[in-house]
């Protein structure tokens, strides 16, 4: 048993009753309604959770009357901040089942639209209704940077810089929201409402200089941040050390695109990026540094566990590799009271397998989502 | 070759530059620009900065000496028009008026054509903004200290500046949209479509300047007086308008027809601001003596026009003219190629307009040091300013020369004779990546 709460425990129960862990430990008296899984030869971990998702959410439907074409910052473009994971959850969502697969019992899910994403909520993989799913909300806003659209852009902003100067414009307006509010009542805004709501902000950090970016940036915000994506980290850690920013990393690492055009020859930073992003968990962990993991996409069993392997074999110790999924995910959520570990009161989410869960040969028994045994199909190993 | 270049300037971000605490420089021909030529000259620098300039002088203990026998030393380049390093975008070019973005947030360190400018003896960037709105965004001033972070890179102490663009780019020459875009949007024209147009924009968006100041004047004066009012909503397009107003904040305007500099000159004039740069300025010499009087300055091209309509009536006498009509002139690149040979595109103002060796010198140096308001700092080889240094193989003006090192703040940012040397190792080293990337596609299984 990988509790991630303590020591690993080589023979133990846990006992789990309504949706809850009841209690964990060895020689615990198993109540006459119980029902017994034995567990010689399995090994039992928290359930996975992904930090930053889109599961459960189907792609944003696309309005039929497109929005006018923005003029500046006041026109609030690609701003849906309001809009709230919780309230667009699918549990119909075939991916559930794939993630599931790969011992994911929760994730961080985010609605994908836009550069304010709207509000994520903390999500259980399974659930016959929506209201079943969800664990915490609002849990955040992602903020994504999105321009290139050139002349068919729908105005302000296209540039990396006008998106900054956006979001910039935008916390000063909630700024100056709550400080009408304090005094007037200023008109209704609900893409402040939704900024004033999200605890956390999440804000995308791929290359070295992006981090840079975004660490001098996050202090004007002033609302706590996680940065996302961190594949070029390896040449940042000593500037991520002297900070406590939480980290997600993408576990879409960088590789050749299938279709690549022999004529578009990647750069020598491309190629380095491609072969040393994998080994950012690994150096991240060897310097105290807490990060957690996310799909980034990949939504298949098979994906999933290669990509965590892949950063394993580059050097990240599996222990980390757990805690990355489990404990350190929950923590930076504000959740670590109700998930990421095999504890007593916290949430009856559990992977059951035979062998090593990153192990090529490894079968995942059981998944258990808030207590709802899962049993995932069984990959084919070649 | 451009990869070969490429995987040379990576191995510079890891690469061999000294932190000398101390570095003497002797036997060279110093150009220091602004107080003539020494023979077998000698500069000594000492934390950064320059300490000592003349003949004969004696290099303190742990000194490193370059020997620079034969070669000439000038001040590191100046370019007062640049777009280099600039990630997601030159352009906001959404909007007449972009002043709110700013280039300060989306400088690239790792952009490879920094380090290629450094290695024609470039050390100091004016970064703009493009020139697709009327008023453009927040410039900042950089030193090319390649392998440093974007903050890092930043001049301290230059006054940061603002694009403006006049004519053919802010009113869309040129550009037709596509009848119908994508989502079915009927395509939509951006004001302005005239030169008229470029002038409303400018003087609309100083009248809301104006009137945001007053509105943040008056509740300063409140909040004195020990009242607690609201504060006015920041609004980060007005900001640097009002900077500008307040003289903390410098005017880059791209232009080309006289006309239009005029036009820009009246507005500035009405409305209370100076124009520190007239950017490309190709009519320029045709109102020399309002420039002047205005108190602009030009940066402009050597001998590249008529790729548009508004940039046919010029001359390569242009810089000559407006030099001797007291304008302060520099030549520029507004290019990642370009900005790499400046040295050869002030020798140019020599051919056309008799300009004397120092002069064409300072096109590059102290000139655009003095538009950007930093040659205080640097632009010429004087004791008490900072080493950014330049040693060409023979004279800088000659095109038979190349840069053979270059310093920023006496640290070695570029060492011709080593990059060269550590090509081989990087070419493997590519290769081997490129093999490993290669290789690892081919593992994949192939869909049927």
């Amino acid at each position: 048993m990988v509790t991630v709460s303590g020591e690993d425990l080589p023979k133990a129960t846990v006992l789990l009753r309504d949706g809850l862990i009841q209690d964990v430990g060895a020689g615990i008296a198993i109540p006459r309604d119980a029902w017994v899984i034995e567990g010689a030869g399995l090994t039992v971990y928290p359930g996975f959770i992904d930090g930053l998702s889109r599961w459960g959410l189907a792609a944003a439907a696309s309005s039929t009357t497109p929005a006018p074409r923005s003029q500046g910052p006041e026109d609030r473009p690609q701003t849906y901040s309001f809009e709230r994971a919780a309230d667009l959850l699918d549990p119909g969502d075939h991916r559930l089942e794939a993630a599931r697969g790969a011992g994911f019992t929760a994730a961080a899910t985010f609605p994908d639209r836009g550069i304010f994403e709207g509000l994520g909520a903390m999500i259980g993989l399974a659930g016959a209704r929506a209201r079943d799913m969800v664990i915490d909300e609002p849990i955040g806003q992602q903020i994504t940077f999105r321009f290139g659209g050139g002349p068919a852009s729908n105005g302000f902003p296209a540039s990396l810089m006008g998106n900054i100067a956006y979001v910039r414009q935008l916390y000063l307006d909630l700024d100056h929201y709550k400080q009408a509010k304090a005094t007037r009542r200023p008109e209704y805004d609900h893409a402040l409402e939704g900024l004033e709501e999200s605890p956390r902000v999440l804000l995308p950090a791929e290359e070295a200089q992006q981090i840079d970016r975004m660490l001098n940036f996050a202090p004007e915000l002033k609302t706590p941040v996680l940065l996302y994506g961190l594949h070029e980290a390896y040449r940042r850690i000593e500037t991520l050390k002297q900070t406590h920013v939480p980290l997600l990393v993408s576990l879409k690492w960088p590789e050749k695109p299938r279709d690549a055009d022999p004529n578009d020859a990647p750069n020598y930073r491309e190629l380095v990026m491609r072969e040393q992003a994998p080994t950012v968990p690994g150096l991240l962990a060897k310097a105290g540094l807490k990060f957690g993991f996310y799909s980034d996409g990949i939504d298949t069993a098979t994906g999933l566990r290669q990509a965590v392997k892949k950063a394993i074999d580059a050097g990240l110790p599996r222990a980390d590799a757990i805690r990355a999924l489990t404990r350190n995910v929950a923590e930076m959520y504000g959740l670590a009271d109700r998930l990421g570990t095999i504890e007593r009161g916290k949430i009856a989410n559990l992977v059951v397998t035979k062998g090593d869960v990153f192990e090529d040969k490894t079968t995942i028994e059981y998944v258990f989502v808030g207590g709802r045994k899962f049993v995932p199909e069984k990959e084919v190993h070649d | 070759m451009t990869r070969l270049c490429l995987i040379v300037l990576l191995l510079a971000a890891t690469g061999w530059r000294a932190a000398a605490e101390a570095l003497l420089i002797r036997n060279a021909t110093v150009l220091t620009v602004t107080k003539g030529t020494i023979q077998d000259g000698s500069v000594l620098v000492e934390n950064g900065k320059i300490t000592a300039v003349g003949q004969n002088l004696s290099a303190p203990a742990g000194a490193v000496v370059v020997d620079a026998g034969g070669k000439f030393l000038m001040p590191g380049l100046i370019d007062c028009h640049s777009h280099t390093a600039i990630e997601g975008g030159v352009n906001e070019g959404t909007v007449s008026d972009s002043s709110m973005v700013n280039i300060e947030d989306v400088l690239d360190p790792m952009d490879i054509n920094i380090y290629r400018a450094l290695a024609g003896g470039l050390t100091v960037s004016n970064v703009l903004h493009g020139s697709a709105n009327a008023i453009g965004g927040q410039t900042v001033v950089i030193k090319l200290r390649w392998g440093k972070t974007a903050q890092e890179m930043l001049l301290a102490g230059a006054k940061p500046g603002i694009k403006f663009a006049l004519g053919e780019n802010p009113k869309r020459q040129g550009y037709t949209p596509p009848a119908v875009l994508p989502l079915g949007r009927p395509a939509e024209r951006r004001f302005p479509g005239t030169r008229m147009g470029v002038e409303d924009v400018i003087r609309q968006s100083f009248v809301e300047a104006k009137n945001y100041q007053a509105d943040w004047q008056v509740y300063r004066q409140r909040v004195a007086r020990g009242e607690h009012p609201v504060a006015p909503r920041k609004d980060l397009r007005l900001e640097p308008l009002v900077e500008v107003l307040e003289g903390k904040r410098y005017v880059h305007a791209h232009c080309y027809r006289s006309d239009e500099i005029l036009m820009l000159i009246r507005v500035a004039d009405e409305m209370g601001f100076k124009i520190r740069t007239l950017q490309h300025a190709l009519e320029a010499y045709k109102v020399a003596r309002e420039i002047a009087e205005h108190g602009a300055s030009v940066s402009t091209f050597s001998d590249w026009w008529s790729y548009k309509i508004e940039a046919f009536d010029a001359t390569p006498y242009n810089v000559a003219i407006l030099t001797r009509k007291g304008v302060l002139v520099s030549v520029n690149s507004d290019s990642d190629e370009l900005q790499r040979h400046l040295n050869l595109e002030a020798a140019k103002s020599m051919r056309y307009g008799g300009l004397s060796e120092a002069e064409a010198l300072a096109l590059v140096t102290i000139n655009p040091a003095k538009q950007l308001g930093i040659d205080d700092k640097v632009g010429s080889i004087e004791v008490g300013k900072s080493a950014d240094l330049a040693l060409f193989e023979g004279h800088p003006l000659s095109n038979y020369s190349k840069a053979l090192r270059v310093w920023i703040d006496g640290h070695e940012y570029f060492d011709r004779d080593k990059d060269l040397e550590t090509r081989p190792d990087f070419e493997r080293k590519k290769r081997a990546l490129e093999d490993k990337d290669n290789g690892a596609q081919q593992r994949l299984p192939t869909r049927r």
